[in-house]
């Protein structure tokens, strides 16, 4: 399993160069987006709705394609290389836990028998391998994302994207949730590009925040939290913690101005 | 309940009574269960009871209106007739049932995969469906030499277009995002098809299943009624129209009521499939605490 490498010495994953990205009627979502995403980053996307950070995600996903500039992968990737989290768990109601996180192995053709651990692995991972056999409805908000999680990782992948994951959840959980994913994170070794309109969730998660501005969306700032892995409770309580997130909200005060 | 809630569920807490209202919303529960099966026994009683005294107290003939009685003794006495003709029906309802289910469904999902085809054949569907049976049937029965396949035809028009459209509906209502992650997965046409659009549709389909049960019992009486007295033609539809001839009134009261009891089995069954196939994990067959 890869080591996250210290800061300043990752090598480049992808690059976002120049990227406009324009809906039908003139709706400038993405003005020359650009942004380097290394090994083993913790990137949050920050900004107010409408700023075009979800966009942002679904280029790097491949799920639309750019107007204009180009997305440059560093090498070229298989089906298991990227995961993804959505802000609903997204799950498959009429399949078991274990189903579900399956799943990606199950696009590939993989029998079940010869990625179970993988599966198991997971589940065990997010705190669910009790759970594999049971049905998402039975499961509370927060075990749902937790199975999303599980499914986003079981591969391995070298990015993982999240589309403001924790938004429909409550703050304790949301708390439970930030621990344990960077606990993971620090466990897989993988790159995680977050979106999310909460300031206090992305210093708490991310070695690199991204504040964009909306109409049109555009990167505002860039902001390094330079505070030590593993963060905890303690990291939260911290004076260094508030520090970051005052400047954090500036930047993003800023970013408001600059919309309005 | 929720698996987190067996969770929090720590053994002393344990409430020794449960409270008034409780109390009161599980004897409302026990009375209910017992007046759901009850109630509509009672009100049949009741009606039975009453036509029985019209019939006696005004003297009407039993050419008009015959007792329960009457209709009681035709349907043991004919009953060998009857059954054969239920059986005929009921073959005819069935396997136009199988044969909408196996259009309906495989016109739908022939439709989801290319829009091209949904773009020129959907309007002949509808039109299809909205021209009354009653209306195509005899024309069916010119050009269509066996009346067995011209009553199949006849009742797979009427059943197959609910489950046609309720099996499109289906196949179109995917969590978008769950379609985003079959694409960024690189799953194929098939495997979308076969892992994500089927198992989403289901519910859509078997309610579309239910509707079309007995709309196809419908459309075998019909066809049956147009088809007339030839070939083959001795199922129940064709026994009421021959006991009117005859005035023979209660046998067509207990013929109807055998093509009624046929069409409440179909629903049964299929509600009880839909429930087997469904209860694990959709919302409809999901019992609520509160």
């Amino acid at each position: 399993m890869a080591k996250i490498a210290p800061f300043s010495e990752r090598q480049e994953l992808l690059r976002v160069n120049a990227v406009d990205k324009v809906f039908p009627g003139d709706v400038q979502a993405l003005r020359a987006m650009s942004l380097t995403v290394r090994e083993g980053d913790f990137i949050s996307l920050l900004g107010p709705s409408g700023c075009g950070k979800s966009t942002a995600l679904r280029l790097i996903a491949g799920l639309s394609a750019p107007t204009s500039g180009r997305i440059e992968w560093a090498k070229t990737r298989a089906q298991g290389d990227l995961g993804v989290v959505f802000q609903e768990p997204t799950l498959m109601p009429w399949a078991t836990v274990a189903q579900n996180v399956y799943l990606p192995f199950r696009l590939e053709g993989q029998p079940y028998n010869a990625v179970k651990d993988n599966v198991l692995e997971a589940l065990k991972l997010v705190g669910l391998d009790k759970f594999q056999n049971a049905y998402p409805r039975e499961l509370s908000g927060g075990m749902k994302m937790r199975v999303s999680i599980a499914r986003a990782m079981v591969t391995q992948p070298e990015l993982i994207l999240m589309d403001e994951p924790f938004a429909a959840l409550d703050e304790i959980t949301r708390f439970k949730l930030n621990n344990d994913l960077l606990e993971m994170q620090a466990r897989i070794g993988c790159t995680v590009i977050f979106v999310t309109h909460s300031v206090f969730e992305s210093v708490f998660l991310s070695d690199r925040i991204v504040v964009m501005a909306a109409r049109p969306g555009r990167v505002i700032e860039e902001l390094h939290v330079d505070a030590p892995y593993p963060r905890n409770e303690n990291f939260r309580t911290s004076a260094e913690y508030a520090a970051h997130c005052r400047a954090a909200s500036q930047a993003l005060e800023l970013a408001m101005e600059a919309a309005a | 309940m929720s698996v987190a809630d067996l969770n929090n569920q720590s053994a002393p807490t344990k409430a020794p009574t449960v409270d008034a209202e409780e109390a009161r919303r599980a004897r409302r529960r026990r009375i209910e269960k017992t007046a759901r099966w009850l109630l509509p026994l009672l009100v049949m009683a009741l009606m039975i009871w009453v036509w029985d005294r019209i019939v006696v107290w005004n003297e009407i003939p039993h050419f008009i209106l015959p007792s329960p009685g009457r209709v009681w003794g035709s349907l043991t006495g004919d009953w060998a007739i009857l059954w054969d003709s239920a059986l005929l029906t009921g073959r005819i309802t069935l396997m136009a049932l199988a044969i909408a289910v196996i259009g309906g469904a495989g016109l739908a999902i022939l439709f989801n995969q290319n829009k091209m085809v949904e773009l020129s054949l959907y309007p002949y569907a509808v039109i299809l469906q909205v021209t009354p049976v009653v209306a195509i049937a005899p024309l069916i029965f010119i050009y269509v030499e066996s009346k067995t396949v011209g009553m199949l035809l006849c009742a797979w028009l009427v059943a197959f277009f609910p489950v046609l459209s309720s099996t499109t509906l289906g196949l179109n209502s995917v969590d978008h995002n769950l379609r985003d992650l079959f694409r960024i997965y690189g799953a194929t046409r098939w495997q979308r098809l076969w892992m994500l659009q089927l198992p989403s549709a289901l519910p859509y389909f078997l309610g579309g299943l239910k509707i079309a049960g007995g709309l196809s019992l419908i459309g075998a009486v019909v066809a049956e009624l147009v088809a007339g007295t030839g070939g083959v033609g001795t199922g129940l539809a064709f026994r009421i129209q021959e006991a009117g001839y005859r005035l023979n009134i209660a046998r067509m009261f207990a013929a109807l009521a055998i093509v009624a009891a046929m069409g409440v089995f179909i629903f049964a069954a299929l509600s009880l499939l839909s429930h087997m196939l469904l209860r694990k994990w959709h919302e409809s067959a999901i019992k609520r605490e509160h």
